[in-house]
């Protein structure tokens, strides 16, 4: 992965130097989330990609979950793709959101404001007492950790010891309790408008944090964690710093998620909920400033189509985990810094 | 008294499940670096490759017989057609398991639907033997004497022969090994060879318990394996044994005895205090 980034880096450097189309990027970038958050006013049919017309319930529907997925994905190729930490537990993170937000919402008086409380505080406190731990070993052994904690999770939630989560069942938010302006099928734009909100701060603080000091430091620790050790800094701090920072967005992400998909449900607290992320961020191509955007994007969309679509497909191609899970070997084996890495690649051949 | 007893044997019964997948971790992991995801299709395909033959033929031994011959022949294929072409990057190898145990799993959802099938499984194996008043499922037997018998054939495996030391020698320092002249690589395909008949035995025997094959079995098998790993150590066989009888144990009594779930969250506790106290784990090295 190191060297495909040290290959890449004369073909990015010359057209950042380039005149003419230093204006370009921030345009751009003002563009894009204007361009989406005007959606729901159009009225205008793509066909094949969705069923129905863009300003429709169910489209924005499954253009809210993209943007959610896609702010998780971008959290977890912070710690992934940038400081170099594999945690396989980040799914709990989002879990802790969506059931914070839940179990508040339905088992006390707080009200919503009181929801958005707990989760930004157990948002904090949750993933520093298990990064804490976890950052102890590293490499694979942290990935494992990970893993065990995610799984105890999963078990709390499902077995629901406290008879608070709904067990398997997942737990309905009560939507008297929620604000009006969110709630019922009318009112689709608006929680899209919200998902949009959720990626765009997001992805807008993970690439501030990336470009600050401590930024530095965790792609230091990604290419040589000694050499960072080395130079007289605690790669432990540091790491744990990336692992609260994206940790605490991921469940700020999973409070949006609760809203959109209306309660909390006990998918997102098994393993296989965060190899999707993994999967998503290799697909985009990790470590890239918009790799984990654009494969969280397109990973929920296909995951959602394909299930759409698994009623007139046949056999092995009705289950949209196979087809992702061989798609994803393929990517690895042939295509490893991800869709990214093809647009440059096109790029590059057009400039040249 | 009795029921005391009763959780014991199951939890030893549950800790040989956990042996027979964490060993084959393990020694994977500390020869090539590789944590195996694929481990987890592995165990869900012998299990239903079991559950195939038992409805074709009838015979639960054949079964079993076949199911880890399989095992052993698709990690083969696999180290060999995919993950070889990889070493030395590790991410990416994980990566490919991890993908091969979505793609694997969802093969067989859609082959065998999401449901659990029921196992046919011989009379003799659901009836109990009482000992010392405890009435015990014959089949928790049957787990325990096979994994005794697969940890003293491996253990003599490794201890005996020269690709056991060639696997040894390979965990403790494979560039050496690498040096003195010896082609690691074929020790890789064998003990992926091993570890992928030992997780098909598993899963075959997981169906035998639980008189059922499911989808899921596999993933939630392979967590518990990976606790028992890091709590062994990384590259241990005999931390993995010792480890899987502490975590089945543990996880019998507490589940019993405690609340809800109580036995599965202690377990992940205790993995989180051999973090904290010994981050190598029971009978690992100290991190290099």
């Amino acid at each position: 992965m190191t060297d495909q980034m040290i290959r890449t880096r004369p073909a990015v450097e010359p057209r950042t130097r380039r005149g003419p189309r230093a204006w370009a990027k921030p345009v751009v970038l003002a563009a894009l989330p204007l361009l989406a958050a005007a959606l729901p006013y159009l009225d205008v049919q793509v066909p094949l990609l969705f069923d129905g017309p863009l300003g429709s319930p169910g489209v924005l529907h499954v253009l809210s979950l993209m943007c959610v997925m896609a702010a998780v994905a971008v959290t977890y190729d912070l710690l992934f793709g940038f400081t170099g930490l594999l945690s396989f537990g980040h799914g709990l993170y989002v879990a802790l959101g969506m059931y914070t937000t839940g179990i508040v919402l339905t088992h006390t008086d707080l009200g919503f404001a009181g929801a958005v409380a707990w989760v930004a505080v157990l948002g904090l406190v949750v993933p520093l007492v298990l990064g804490a731990i976890c950052l102890r070993v590293g490499g694979i052994a942290f990935a494992m950790a990970t893993l065990a904690f995610g799984q105890a999770g999963a078990i709390f939630v499902v077995r629901d010891p406290l008879r608070i989560t709904g067990g398997e069942l997942g737990l309905a938010l009560p939507y008297e309790k929620l604000p009006e302006p969110l709630v019922g099928v009318i009112n689709a734009g608006n929680r899209y408008w919200l998902a949009l909100a959720l990626l765009v701060v997001t992805y807008a603080v993970v690439r501030w944090a990336l470009a600050s000091r401590p930024g530095r430091v965790w792609r230091a620790i990604r290419d040589n964690e000694t050499r960072v050790l080395v130079l007289g800094l605690r790669p432990y701090a540091f790491k744990l710093m990336a692992f609260v920072l994206s940790s605490f967005l991921a469940s700020l992400a999973g409070l949006v998620y609760a809203l959109i998909a209306g309660g909390a449900h006990a998918e997102v607290t098994e393993a296989t909920f965060t190899l999707g992320l993994l999967v998503m961020v290799v697909l985009g191509g990790s470590g890239h400033p918009y790799g984990a955007l654009i494969g969280g994007l397109v990973y929920t969309y296909l995951n959602h189509r394909l299930g759409q679509l698994s009623t007139t497909l046949g056999g092995p191609l009705s289950e949209p985990l196979f087809i992702l899970g061989v798609l994803f070997v393929v990517l690895i084996l042939f295509l490893p810094g991800g869709i990214v890495s093809l647009v440059r690649r096109t790029e590059s051949k057009g400039g040249a | 008294m009795s029921t005391f007893i009763l959780l014991t044997v199951t939890g030893l019964g549950l800790a040989a499940l956990y042996f027979l997948v964490a060993s084959g971790l393990s020694l994977i992991y500390g020869l090539m670096d590789v944590l195996n995801f694929a481990h987890g299709a592995f165990l869900t395909l012998g299990a239903y490759t079991a559950w195939v033959v038992v409805d074709a033929t009838g015979s639960l031994l054949l079964g079993v017989a076949v199911a880890i011959a399989v095992g052993a022949v698709l990690a083969v294929l696999m180290e060999t057609a995919l993950l070889r072409r990889m070493y030395g990057s590790h991410v990416p190898q994980v990566l490919l398991t991890v993908g091969l145990l979505l793609a694997i799993t969802a093969l067989i959802r859609s082959i065998f639907g999401t449901d659990a099938l029921q196992l046919a499984t011989p009379e003799w194996m659901n009836e109990v033997t009482e000992i010392l008043g405890a009435p015990i499922p014959n089949n928790r037997f049957v787990l325990i004497v096979t994994a005794v018998l697969v940890y003293l054939a491996m253990s003599a495996f490794l201890a005996k022969t020269r690709y056991g030391l060639i696997i040894r020698a390979g965990v403790e320092n494979r560039a050496m090994v690498t040096a003195l002249g010896i082609d690691v690589r074929r020790a890789f395909t064998l003990v992926f060879a091993i570890g992928g008949a030992l997780a098909a035995l598993a899963g075959a025997l997981a169906g035998v318990i639980n008189n059922a094959v499911s989808p899921e079995q596999g993933m939630s098998l392979l967590i518990f394996a990976f606790i028992v790993v890091i709590i062994g150590g990384l590259g241990s066989f005999r931390g993995s044994a010792l480890a899987a009888v502490l975590v089945g144990l543990l996880q019998q009594y507490a589940n019993f005895y405690g609340a809800v779930g109580a036995g599965d969250l202690i377990v992940v506790l205790m993995l989180a205090a051999i973090l904290l106290v010994r981050p190598q784990g029971l009978l690992g090295r100290a991190a290099s």
